[in-house]
């Protein structure tokens, strides 16, 4: 029997969006992956963008993201999703665009693309998926893992004289000039989900504007290569990942001269 | 300036490539400098605000090959143009279109390498142009111009060929053919219409949703999409190879070369011919597919091929396949940014042909 028939319309509170395809998510469970594309396309339907967006998924765990989310996409190339996304933007400019990226995709591979996308103010939104791993390739260290924190790749822990430091991408761009709107925003409490669904509306509204370019980092989690336990990563975030990466805005538009 | 209808103009073969493919109705243009090819970013930069489309200087090779991609999977007719070294750090992400089967023009006007290599012309990226040249198998489309004309026309012929199979096209210019200039005559706006395809992603109104990917988790599915690519590339090779000869009628040896060594040989036939020798050409225009039957055929009558190219001998492995040891192959090539003159080849037949003469005596 179809879902939609066990409950009444009248008494349904909450159902999946209509952006989101019938696929199974193959997310690990408690992934923060999960939640975000979720309520990134429950903002599309609120908004009414279905059928006026273009969506580039990474290389990443996200890379089904096409799977997923039910409007027109494009997978790119590790690292090279907002040159994509610069591509299609340039040629639609009458569309929205979005990239969806990991910190390994973002911030490692990709730093060139992302600063450099950011710096001509291209009329997309960045959505930073920062789990301070490599998930999809077997948890190895990213560069935003944190301080002393064990990888597959950093086994006794990164060590920042060998390293480096973890990179805090979001702070970077925040400094261009054609950044336009940026802020850290998380998906593990209802709280935070509230906010971070806010800052995608906000991100979409400023993109009507034509003033550059919107970037919100999700600090996120990954049960899988972190080797916890969902519940326990959710400890994490609050205890480790938050103190390195505060919550909130970065930049907004009030403080643009544009 | 009035380009609605066609016009003759003493052009640089990089300008004129330029000029060819805004009148050839390109929708965006994404690149990075790089000599000898900068002059199609620099036109096109200039000229683009006044007429139509959108040119954008990206960050890197790396970036442009990604626009590219993002672009023409937004339906959008679309070239980004390098040299050498620059081409090799697109090979990912032509790797990438050619699984997608996005359309687009790639032109690649070549320098001598390998490494920084040189600015002067070569034609060492033969290989990579026609083998795949990055991961996986796939080809690409390969045109090679011999005259700043074709650097017109085969802009024209790569959108057509690239929108018909859904496949890139590559230009395989080099770095003298970019400098020189000549007469070209150019069409007028218009002539090649372009509409956006259905399986582009342009926002789902109206239809199921389209998304653009190489990635297929399934072995079965993965041979399946190679299977399919394949087949392609088939049909390509039966329909769409292209060559010139010049006095293989009668002709005991046959130079074989492309782009602009093509029109030197030709100099170097005329030079036998006077001397008595029974030279001739075939200039393969399509890079892939390779004109192999006409050199089979040709394999088959006469005593034997001098292969002529500005690299250490690549275009040669495809002959010598073609030629299927029917007869001898030999090759002649300068490489590092060095021409060759049609003397110089001359004098090559000239060995070959007494090497051959004292052989044949030896053995009789
Ligand atoms: C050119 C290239 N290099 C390396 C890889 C392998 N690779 C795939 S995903 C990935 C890292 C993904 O990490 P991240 O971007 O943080 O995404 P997550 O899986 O954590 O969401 C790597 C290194 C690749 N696919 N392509
Ligand atoms: S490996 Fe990590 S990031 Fe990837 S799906 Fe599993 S939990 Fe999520
Ligand atoms: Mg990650």
């Amino acid at each position: 029997m179809p879902e939609e028939m066990l409950i009444d319309e009248m008494q349904c509170v909450y159902q999946k969006p209509g952006t989101l395809t019938d696929e199974y998510m193959h997310y690990c469970p408690g992934c923060g992956h999960a939640v975000a594309h979720k309520i990134l396309m429950e903002v599309v339907e609120e908004m009414g963008l279905q059928e006026d967006i273009i969506g580039v998924a990474p290389v990443g765990c996200s890379v089904f993201a096409y799977n997923y989310m039910n409007i027109d996409m494009q997978e790119a190339a590790h690292g090279r999703a907002s040159a994509v996304a610069t591509g299609i933007k340039r040629v639609r400019p009458d569309k929205f665009v979005f990239s969806y990226q990991g910190d390994g995709d973002l911030a490692a591979i990709g730093t060139a693309e992302t600063i450099h996308t950011i710096n001509r103010g291209e009329n997309i939104l960045i959505v930073f998926i920062n789990n301070g791993i490599y998930g999809m390739t077997g948890g190895q260290m990213a560069p935003t893992s944190l301080f002393g924190q064990k990888t597959s790749t950093s086994p006794y822990g990164r060590d920042v004289a060998h390293n480096g430091y973890p990179l805090k991408i979001t702070e970077l761009i925040a400094h261009l000039p054609g950044a336009y709107y940026v802020t850290r925003q998380a998906v593990h409490t209802p709280n935070t989900v509230r906010k971070f669904k806010k800052a995608l509306n906000n991100a979409f509204e400023y993109q009507k504007l034509n003033k550059g370019t919107c970037f919100i980092e999700v600090v996120s989690n990954c049960p899988s290569g972190w080797k916890m336990t969902p519940k326990e990563t959710l400890t994490y975030i609050e205890e480790k990942m938050l103190p390195e990466y505060p919550l909130g805005d970065i930049k907004v538009p009030t403080q643009n001269k544009n | 300036m009035e380009t609605n209808k066609s016009e003759i103009r003493l052009m640089k073969g990089n300008e004129a490539l330029a000029e060819a493919a805004i009148r050839a109705g390109l929708d965006a243009y994404f690149g990075y400098p790089i000599t000898p090819q900068s002059e199609v970013l620099e036109y096109l930069t200039l000229e683009i605000p006044k007429r139509r489309g959108i040119v954008l200087q990206a960050e890197s090779e790396v970036a442009s090959i990604n626009m590219i991609y993002g672009a023409a999977g937004a339906g959008a007719r679309v070239m980004t143009s390098s040299s050498s070294p620059g081409m090799s750090l697109m090979q990912e992400g032509i790797s990438y279109i050619a699984a997608a089967e996005l359309p687009c023009l790639l032109v690649n006007v070549v320098r001598g390498g390998p490494g920084l290599g040189t600015i002067q012309p070569s034609q060492g990226d033969y290989f990579q142009a026609t083998k795949g040249g990055g991961h996986g198998d796939y080809r690409l489309i390969v045109l090679a111009p011999s005259s700043v004309q074709e650097m017109c026309d085969f802009v024209f012929d790569g959108f057509k060929l690239a929108e018909k199979y859904r496949n890139p096209t590559l230009i395989l210019s080099d770095g003298a053919l970019g400098q020189m200039m000549e007469k070209v005559e150019f069409p007028g706006d218009g002539s090649l219409p372009h509409q956006i395809p259905a399986w582009a992603t342009t926002g789902k109104k109206g239809r199921e949703r389209n998304f653009i990917t190489s990635l297929h988790m399934e072995p079965e599915r993965m041979e399946e999409i190679n299977l399919h690519l394949q087949r392609k590339y088939k049909e390509i090779e039966e329909n769409e190879v292209r060559y010139e000869t010049f006095e293989i009628d009668d002709a005991e040896i046959v130079l074989v070369a492309f782009g602009l060594p093509a029109r030197i040989c030709q100099k170097t036939v005329e030079l036998a011919r006077a001397k008595g020798i029974k030279a001739g050409l075939v200039r393969p225009i399509t890079l892939f597919p390779f004109p192999k039957k006409i050199i089979s055929d040709l394999s088959k009558k006469i005593d034997r091929f001098l292969v002529v190219e500005l690299n250490a001998g690549q275009m040669v492995e495809d002959v010598m396949l073609a030629a299927n040891g029917n007869c001898p192959v030999h090759f002649k090539g300068r490489m590092g940014g060095m021409l060759i003159q049609p003397e110089e080849v001359l004098e090559e037949i000239e060995k070959i042909v007494e090497e051959s003469l004292t052989l044949n005596a030896g053995q009789e």
